[in-house]
């Protein structure tokens, strides 16, 4: 009886709703298919009662066995074809829904793995992976669910009405008017429930951030006995859920008091003035019967409407969740400082198109420049307020076909961030980096980063094999031997000696290495490709001073033929590089040999040294601030 | 195809679950099979071995601190039932006896209704309020109760089991299994209480109107029973299976999103949407086999209900036309009837709750039921006051020996002391057990056999508070929490006030890097926690440690990453700040073993060297040796 109360309460939900279309597209046809067959069920349903009045008035009562025999064929016929239609729903929403709810989750996780990093730096996994499981679910059990059933009560509704309104006008409008209330009610809850729902589902992601860290850092907890204040953390966040939880429930409870108390209250009105008029003689008893009956019948799908709704809001805050994840902008293919000049540009020089803002581009002079070569690049992370220094802050940089550069500088110089522009895992802000004379940001990412590989400061491996780990390293198809040169250079041989070889499963479902381990493998899936450009961050800090050495021997004869940029915190590490580059306050302040500058420049000899009385260094740190 | 024995081995490795996989026609291998653990390892899989009845029992005791609550809102609901179906019986009362009675100018009948139909409206809107508030309450106060449960025991269980049941499968556990429950308690448990109370009032009604007649509604209960009973059996599979599918996918998503560097660097994407796709296509299997068996069950239910309201119509019609049947009776029951059958639905969505709760709570009550192997002290023992004005403790190792729950000795049977307030210095290859002498230290792990001792008391004997008080350790992977930096500092003691924190900074030089971030140390390290090198969050993590003041301090690879003047601020907060601590340092870099009083260099689980380092380096021996190969690569 508040069938109009639908769209009302549903407006601005249905906006953020219709942004599922795309997902559903693909499935349209059965999902329409589904919700007519539900509605061709409901209707069937109703007949049922029909015939069986019909039974009752004729055949039963005039003691005719034909007719009884006639009435309950047909009541079977029907039960099964509601039986069967109602099934027919839900074999032909099966798999299709299944489906929309994969791909959206494949579609989200495509996406992430091209937002940029600093998307990542921003977001916690827990946000993400909540988005990417409890909310599709959500999702598919709105489209399951309160979408056909919307459809269908409101039909079922429609018809209903429509019944009444013929039996009888008056008593058909006394019944309508609590639509008006209703409606009123819904539209108020509905703002409310979307709210709160909203904030519990961030809460719900809040927890999982919680439940993630306290996994993941379960060495620190335990190393300082700290999971009671974790727990005391989880509990409050968890608490604060359950009240937000709470709050819905009585938003949940407000709406389906009134839904159930209105509509009945004016079934008692037409029951007490039919009543009257049936004594009257003004209507028959029989109309009245019908009546109530119908109006009574309708009661499920009117009751319902309550928490379809709040199913729906939920869906659509999820939706919301869904796409501010989905919204972000991914790194783009396209290339961001020219239309012109196709990528393959790459021996020659830049294209005479290229607006190159650069002084120094020597392109224009004459032969590129080979090697890798950092020109007047800043950097300043994205979310940095503008008015901040940047982090790099001009670097010009060259390092020639097949030198190796060490990077050195203090902690928190900006070394890692300067490797990491050059896969393009940051953009640079201004300046360029060119390699043998193109502009890396004229490089699609995956030639680039096939181009450069990198070995991190953090070894992550990933669930896979120890080879298949390698082997990542490698841009095609890997050649036999690859991976044994690999592992020879990162005097990863172990891998050899794992209880299956280099079949052996690592990283988060496999066996657990120790950093060393990790590391050399990092360093072998590095090398394994023979990369014409190496980044190596800090690529020997977890070893031993005989695996480091035996690691600088082989390395020495990769890096012969190769150009690579290795940050470095000891001497050890420098001398694997022909020169030296100090990097501080964003700048470049000095390259040479190791030697000159330890001999010419105070800062870095105190880098590699740390020569200097410790209350010097002291006094110094005072100095800084 | 085949869920989750694809990439991940999840499926693979839990017996039970290949037992029950080949049922399944649909799951044909359609990748190598990856290779087994050692198969008396069962923590690697996504089922933990559990107890029989362990999942019934942790239903229970999750209810029974609420039984009296459960009760009040069974009552609540019981009571707007009433009110409810109180409904129909007035209109009846209003047409056989208001209507004629006003005929007879008595309005009082009338009037009855007149107040009694708005009152029973009224009141069941009302119960049902207080129903949904009520049973709101139950339900998230569970939800609390084993969100809580399982975070605790998560957090006591010891690192041998963290280190094989993956933090994936751990956070699946705590979301998407919760999850299930939840949608259980929320939705199935009022279905379930509504179906069976319109069944008692119903079927005791129709027996009430004939009994032949409820007698065959009666008998079709056999029929739905067993439809029940196969719903159960095979969606239990199939949820259980789907289960397993989504953590293949958590994990996958998680490991992706965490190394999103590496990811990018080694353009694994498209390898990756390959894989994920493949995990994310056999839980759309399972998820669409789930639905599907649902769908089966409807159709079976609505049959056999139909059919029967059929085969009654036809039998009243003939009683009533042979005249044993009143002809009011017939339409009454075959209008209940059709009532009856209708929540049949609504049980099936309670079952597809059920299914889906039992399989995640299966798998919750498994990791519930293991037991720390690392357990907290039953009655701890207070650690005597320190003797001297040194801060530091003497440790004993005695007679100890390590191996893996899976055999494998690490560490053969050895004795130490290592007297109150000494550095000592631990060296040898990767996998000679110096970690291992560390975590037993840290009782991370318990030794097989012997004791550690800290200061006379078995660490077995010491609660967590005084063991950390006691034993701090630092390790490599320096993990940073969501929160600030100072928050992150603090974890060494949660008591420490800001200049505690800054103090702890600037010892160990960290105070200048956290001071130049945007908030100093308000920093949030989660907006620039990718931002942090690891160089300085070791130093973090060291000031963690020097907050917390410990007796014994072990650091594990604990300056890997430090540079060189970041390494000469830890060694000289050691000799300052931390003086007189007993140390154990494990360093690849020998630089810190000038500070050490004693060297211990192991090979495959033995000591073979102990001594004080000047006298090492003068010897003979490995470190000697290793000793003058670092002094070569500090040329």
């Amino acid at each position: 009886m508040s069938l109009s109360v639908k769209p009302a309460a549903e407006r601005s939900a249905v906006r953020v709703l219709l942004r599922l279309w795309p997902f559903v597209r693909p499935v349209r046809g059965r999902l329409f298919t589904a919700a007519a067959v539900a509605v061709v069920a409901s209707c069937v349903g109703l007949v049922i009662p029909l015939v069986l009045k019909w039974m009752v008035d004729g055949p039963v009562a005039h003691r005719d066995p034909a007719g009884v025999w006639l009435g309950a064929l047909w009541l079977l016929l029907l039960g099964v074809a509601e039986a069967v239609l109602f099934g027919v729903r839900r074999w032909l929403v099966a798999r299709p829904l299944s489906r929309v709810e994969a791909d959206m989750r494949a579609r989200l996780y495509g996406h992430l793995q091209r937002l940029p990093v600093a998307f990542h730096d921003r977001w916690a996994s827990g946000q993400l992976l909540s988005r990417g499981t409890t909310d599709l679910m959500l999702l598919r059990m709105f489209l399951a669910f309160p979408l056909t059933f919307l459809l269908v009560n409101a039909v079922t509704i429609l018809v209903g009405m429509a019944i009444m309104l013929m039996q009888d006008w008056v008593l058909g409008l006394v019944v309508l008017v609590p639509v008006i209330p209703v409606m009123w009610m819904c539209a108020v809850f509905e703002r409310r429930y979307a709210e709160v729902a909203r904030r519990a589902q961030d809460q719900v992601g809040d927890l999982t951030t919680v439940v993630e860290e306290s996994v993941l850092g379960i060495r620190v907890i335990k190393g300082f006995g700290r999971h009671r204040s974790q727990a005391r953390a989880f509990r409050d966040l968890s608490v604060s859920l359950r009240g937000t939880e709470l709050r819905k429930a009585r938003l949940l409870a407000a709406i389906w008091g009134v839904i159930v108390t209105l509509p009945e209250i004016a079934i008692g009105a037409t029951l007490v003035l039919g009543a009257l008029r049936v004594a009257d003689g003004g209507l028959s008893a029989g109309t009245l019967v019908a009546f109530l009956s119908t109006a009574l019948a309708l009661r499920w799908p009117v009751d319902s409407i309550g928490f379809l709704l709040a199913m729906s809001q939920e869906a659509a805050t999820a939706t919301e969740r869904y796409f501010e994840v989905l919204d972000e902008e991914p790194e783009s293919e396209a290339l961001p400082r020219q239309a012109d000049s196709a990528p393959d540009s790459a021996s020659g020089a830049p294209g005479p198109g290229t607006p190159s803002p650069d002084p120094a581009a020597p392109g224009a002079s004459g032969a590129p420049v080979r090697g890798l070569r950092f020109e007047n690049v800043t950097f300043r992370y994205p979310d940095a307020d503008p008015a901040s220094p940047p982090l790099l802050d001009g670097v010009d940089l060259h390092i020639r076909p097949g030198e190796s550069l060490a990077l050195v500088g203090a902690t928190g110089s900006g070394k890692t961030t300067l490797t990491a522009l050059v896969p393009r895992l940051h953009e640079v802000t201004a300046g360029r980096i060119t390699l043998d004379g193109t502009d890396i940001a004229d490089l699609p990412r995956e030639v680039l980063r096939a181009k450069v590989s990198v070995a991190f400061e953090e070894p992550t491996l990933f669930s896979a094999s120890v080879g298949e780990n390698v082997l990542m390293g490698v841009a095609g198809e890997p050649a036999d031997g690859d991976l044994d040169r690999a592992l020879a250079v990162a005097q990863a041989d172990f891998a050899h000696t794992l209880p299956e070889g280099t079949a052996t499963q690592v990283g988060e479902q496999g066996l657990s290495l120790s950093g060393g381990q990790r590391q050399r493998l990092a360093l072998a899936r590095a090398v394994v490709g023979r990369p014409p450009y190496l980044v190596l961050d800090d690529p020997l800090s977890a070893l031993d001073v005989h695996t480091e050495a035996a690691v600088e021997a082989a390395l020495r004869q990769v890096l012969a033929d190769t150009t690579a940029l290795i940050v470095a915190h000891r001497p050890s590490t420098v001398l694997l590089a022909d020169r030296v580059a100090l990097l501080s306050g964003g700048r470049i302040t000095a390259v040479g040999t190791h030697q000159q500058l330890l001999r010419t420049n105070a800062e870095y000899a105190h880098l590699m040294s740390g020569e200097r009385e410790t209350p010097d260094a002291r006094a110094d740190e005072g100095a800084l601030r | 195809m085949s869920t989750t024995t694809t990439t991940t081995g999840t499926g693979q490795r839990d017996p039970a679950e290949r037992e029950s996989t080949p049922a399944r026609s649909s799951a044909p291998q359609d990748t190598p099979p990856t290779p087994k653990p050692p198969a008396d390892d069962a923590f690697t899989g996504d089922d933990l071995p559990s107890p029989p009845g362990a999942t019934r029992a942790l239903l229970r005791s999750l209810l029974a601190p609420m039984k009296a609550r459960v009760g009040v809102t069974t009552l609540l609901l019981l009571l707007q039932q009433a009110a409810v179906q109180a409904g129909p019986l007035l209109v009846a009362y209003t047409i056989d006896r208001a209507v004629p009675a006003f005929r007879r100018d008595d309005s009082g009948p009338l009037i009855a209704v007149a107040v009694g139909y708005p009152l029973c409206a009224l009141l069941s809107g009302v119960l049902q309020y207080a129903f949904i508030q009520a049973s709101a309450r139950v339900n998230q106060d569970v939800l609390l109760d084993l969100r809580g449960r399982i975070f605790r025991h998560a957090q006591a269980l010891s690192l041998d089991f963290h280190e094989r049941y993956t933090s994936g499968r751990l956070i699946s556990r705590s979301t998407t299994d919760v999850e299930s429950l939840r949608e259980l308690l929320d939705e199935g448990l009022q279905e379930l209480i509504t179906v069976v109370l319109s069944f008692v009032y119903i079927l005791a009604t129709l027996l009430w109107l004939d009994l032949s007649l409820g007698a065959v509604a009666v008998a079709s209960f056999g029929p739905l029973y067993v439809l029940v009973r196969m719903y159960q059996r095979r969606a239990g599979r199939v949820y259980g299976i789907r289960s397993t599918a989504i953590a293949a996918v958590i994990v996958k998503f998680v490991e992706t999103v965490n190394g999103i560097r590496p990811v990018r660097a080694f353009r694994r994407e498209k390898v990756n949407e390959r894989e994920f796709a493949g995990l994310n296509h056999s839980h759309e299997r399972t998820n669409g086999d789930a639905l599907l068996e649902m769908a089966r069950y409807v159709v079976g239910s609505r049959l056999v209900a139909n059919t029967t309201v059929a085969a009654i119509v036809l039998w009243g019609a003939y009683r009533v036309a042979s005249g044993s049947l009143e002809l009011g009776v017939l339409a009454a029951a075959v209008l209940y009837l059709r009532r009856l059958y209708d929540p049949i639905d609504r049980l099936g969505m309670f079952l597809n709750s059920y299914q889906s709760a039992a399989a995640s709570l299966e798998k919750v009550a498994g990791l519930l039921a293991q037991t720390p192997s690392v357990p907290e002290p039953a009655h701890p023992r207070e650690l005597p006051p320190a003797r001297g004005d040194l801060p530091g403790r003497e440790v004993v190792f005695e007679d100890v020996r390590f191996a893996y729950r899976t055999g494998g000795e690490v560490l053969p049977p050895f004795a130490l002391t290592l007297p109150a307030g000494q550095t000592v210095a631990v060296v040898g290859a990767t996998g000679a057990g110096k970690s291992t002498l560390a975590k037993l230290l840290a009782r991370f792990y318990d030794p097989t056999d012997g004791r550690v001792l800290l200061d006379g008391v078995d660490l077995r004997d010491l609660s967590t508070p005084a063991l950390r008080r006691g034993v701090v350790m630092v390790t490599q992977e320096a993990f940073l929490f969501s929160g600030t930096v100072a928050d992150n500092i603090a974890i060494g003691s949660p008591d420490a006030d800001r200049a505690d924190v800054e103090r702890a900074a600037k010892a160990i030089g960290a105070h200048e890097f956290i001071s130049s971030l945007p908030d100093g140390y308000d920093t949030d390290v989660r907006k620039r926690g990718g931002r942090i090198s690891a160089g300085q969050r070791q130093l973090v993590a060291f000031a963690r440690a020097l907050l917390a003041d410990p007796a014994v301090l072990i650091l594990d690879e604990a300056t890997s990453s430090l540079d060189i003047p970041g390494e000469r601020a830890v060694q000289h907060a050691m000799s300052t700040v931390l003086k007189g601590r007993t140390a154990v340092v494990i360093a690849h870099r020998l630089s810190t073993v000038e500070i050490a009083d004693r060297v211990l260099v192991m090979e495959h689980g033995h000591i073979i060297e102990d001594g004080h380092p000047a006298e090492l380096i003068a010897g003979t021996g490995k470190f000697a040796a290793l000793h003058q190969a670092w002094r070569d690569s500090l040329a």
